[in-house]
């Protein structure tokens, strides 16, 4: 609860103002709080006459945090390959169990998964620990789960990471609860605080609008999901050295009550627009699907692929597959040529870690100049086809 | 031959800020709330409209629930308006700062001192945290089997609900036999709008509240004290765009841009 000192209070209202939710203010000159609060201790912070304070029992911290190490990634493996987030986790994992100078793991989980646990290897992972079982062959969040506590419970990493995939994002959240700890979802940035070992988990909250830093400081593992496509991957090192163990799960682990009957994998719309080097993308200034289509031809000349904010894919110009943002794809390209795109924090979550990022708008302006490394300020039914034919000349196409 | 069996739904819905309109200045840090409206997590709408159709084409209830503070009424009247037949609030001031480990503990609690249920009902997130983890949490809270992101109820026959379950390359087909729990994405429907007669049940309905202590809970287990993780800084975020506006005619722009992305090309 959040409790006011009556009479250290002096009324000034400072409190009022930062509270973002609204759950204080000041009545007859002294601060009152109702039933708002979300204990964020913001006004604790901003009080001078030291009035405000939350009272919380003392939290008690797990017995035995010290005896927590090492760094240990969940490689998710579908329909015969190593997701490519696996690898991301493997090069942030790195880096943070190098900080740590402690081990890194991973924990591999399907059927007939060939030499994938070598190539974890090969991508950084000290030891991976690998079922490879029938009962694998098909998602289910219980087995999964089960399996990736069982492991976590003997080995007893500090720091427990997966992506944030539609499966990292379902089964993840079960293990943690098993497991009585903390869990981040959709994590853009990760760091260990050096002092005490902490990790500071980084994410986007109110759909891209916010940032915050949350941590987990009494209990372990820390766990948390990462965003694809943000962190970097390794190069792969084919003489890296691991050890690969079967972990053997007790037969009781690998029931489930939901069943999965079979996968039907879906067509891509074109190309995968996560997995290219140049990305053009169109946003409501283009006026029309007409006017889409310049963003495709700009596209073509440049091999690119073709994406698009939520508007454009709202007005149906173009289908859902082609969308970057917080509820379209994460895609970070080495060139990104957003055309009309006003740049909504929405949409920029989702591209502004693009290598080079290019903005063209008739808004000078528009947001999406504060995250272009190039901005040109003018008509794009103009500026577009200019450079679609420039382009053409100099590939001598 | 298949029996009908009816249905005792819960849907678990989150008054939550309309998230494409929170802003943080960068300067206070603080989010500005002016104007920005309380309003039903809009996939719960969708995890309610299901229920509703599950409701009417195999019989039973639908209870809204809802853990917040006492404004939270609002979306609770709003389901009922759109279908629900019970609404429950769980709200204490104790429950405030409550992670989603938090939020699953108080919301177990409160489903086990409802009374029985055949199935769980939520939308796949909630649009201020993003978070998608009290579904799957409450679900091994209350050791019941789940399957997240269903975009589609195929059949229900011998107390085994099939379905399809979207993936990031496609989808699977499930079955899950009751009780258990799903949460649903915007696919699976197009949530009704309220009828009047909905409208005239949610203004005279009352809404049964749930305190801290009328589900039992652990006071070490609830709100900040019982949450596992802290928030320990909010930010707007930052860009680190060079913003190098290209000047001249439009001629005089593509050439410049040109010589900008010529590694590229």
């Amino acid at each position: 609860m959040l409790r006011i000192d009556k009479e250290a209070c002096i009324g000034c209202g400072v409190c009022e103002e930062v509270c973002t939710f609204g759950a204080i203010a000041v009545v007859d000159g002294v601060a009152e709080v109702n039933e708002q609060c979300t204990l964020c201790g913001s006004c604790v912070d901003s009080c001078e006459a030291d009035a405000l304070s939350i009272e919380t029992a003392a939290k008690s911290v797990q017995a035995d945090l010290h005896r927590w190490s090492g760094i240990m990634v969940y490689a998710e493996y579908r329909h015969g390959r190593v997701a490519p987030v696996s690898f991301e986790l493997l090069g942030i994992g790195r880096k943070l169990a190098d900080q740590q100078k402690v081990p890194l793991s991973a924990v591999l989980l399907g059927f007939g998964m060939g030499d994938a646990a070598a190539e974890l290897v090969s991508y950084g992972a000290d030891t991976v620990f690998q079922v490879d079982d029938p009962a694998l062959e098909h998602f289910t969040d219980e087995i999964y789960g089960n399996i990736l506590e069982d492991i976590i419970q003997e080995q007893k990493p500090e720091v427990v990471l997966a992506g944030a995939t539609a499966i990292g994002r379902s089964f993840i959240p079960l293990v943690a609860t098993a497991l009585a700890t903390g869990l981040t979802a959709d994590c853009t940035r990760l760091e260990i605080r050096a002092e005490d070992g902490v990790l500071l988990q980084t994410r986007p909250a109110f759909g891209g609008n916010i940032m915050a830093t949350i941590e987990c400081s009494a209990t372990r593992p820390q766990m948390a999901t990462v965003r694809p496509r943000v962190m970097k991957a390794a190069a792969p090192d084919q003489a890296r050295k691991g050890e690969i163990i079967n972990y053997r799960p007790a037969a009781e682990r690998l029931q489930s009550r939901v069943r999965v009957l079979g996968s039907v994998l879906e067509e891509q719309d074109q190309v995968n627009i996560t997995e290219g080097d140049i990305i053009v993308a169109g946003g409501r200034g283009l006026d029309n699907e007409k006017g889409f289509g310049l963003i495709k031809e700009l596209a073509a000349s440049l091999d690119g692929a073709v994406g698009a904010s939520r508007a454009a894919v709202d007005s149906a110009w173009i289908a859902y597959p082609h969308q970057v943002g917080q509820t379209g794809k994460t895609v970070n390209p080495k060139l990104y040529i957003a055309c009309g795109i006003s740049g909504a924090i929405q949409h920029v979550v989702g591209m502004q870690s693009s290598e080079t990022i290019v903005a063209i708008n008739k808004d000078p302006n528009a947001p999406i100049f504060d995250v272009a490394t190039y901005g040109i300020v003018g008509d794009l039914f103009e500026v577009v086809p200019k450079l679609t034919e420039r382009i053409r000349e100099r590939k001598g196409q | 031959m298949d029996q009908i069996q009816p249905m005792n739904i819960i849907v678990c819905i989150k008054q939550v800020p309309d998230a494409k309109d929170v802003r943080l200045d960068p300067k206070t840090n603080t989010m500005a709330r002016e104007g920005v409206e309380s309003i039903m997590n809009p996939f719960d709408r969708h995890a309610l409209e299901e229920g509703v159709r599950l409701k009417e084409l195999y019989g039973g209830t639908v209870t809204a629930l809802s853990m917040g503070p006492p404004q939270a009424e609002a979306v609770l009247r709003d389901a009922v308006s759109c279908g629900a037949d019970e609404a429950v609030l769980v709200s204490d001031r104790a429950f405030a700062g409550a992670d989603t480990w938090a939020t699953t503990y108080t919301l177990a609690k409160a489903i086990q001192v409802n009374g029985p249920f055949d199935l769980i009902i939520c939308g796949k997130q909630a649009i201020d945290g993003d978070t998608a983890q009290v579904g799957p949490g409450l679900g091994k809270r209350l050791d019941i089997p789940y399957v997240s992101y269903i975009r589609k109820i195929t059949g229900f026959a011998d107390g085994v609900l099939a379905m399809h379950r979207l993936m990031d390359d496609g989808y699977d087909e499930v079955e899950m036999p009751l009780p258990g729990l799903i949460t649903v994405v915007k696919e699976i429907n197009e949530p009704r709008i309220p009828s009047l007669k909905g409208k005239m049940k949610a203004k005279k309905l009352s809404i049964k509240t749930l305190s801290a202590e009328d589900i039992g809970a652990d006071p070490a287990s609830i709100g900040l004290p019982g949450s596992t993780t802290q928030v320990v800084k909010v930010f707007a975020p930052e860009f680190k765009g060079e913003r190098a506006m290209l000047e001249g005619s439009v001629e005089e722009q593509v050439e410049q841009l040109l010589n900008k992305i010529e590694p590229y090309l």
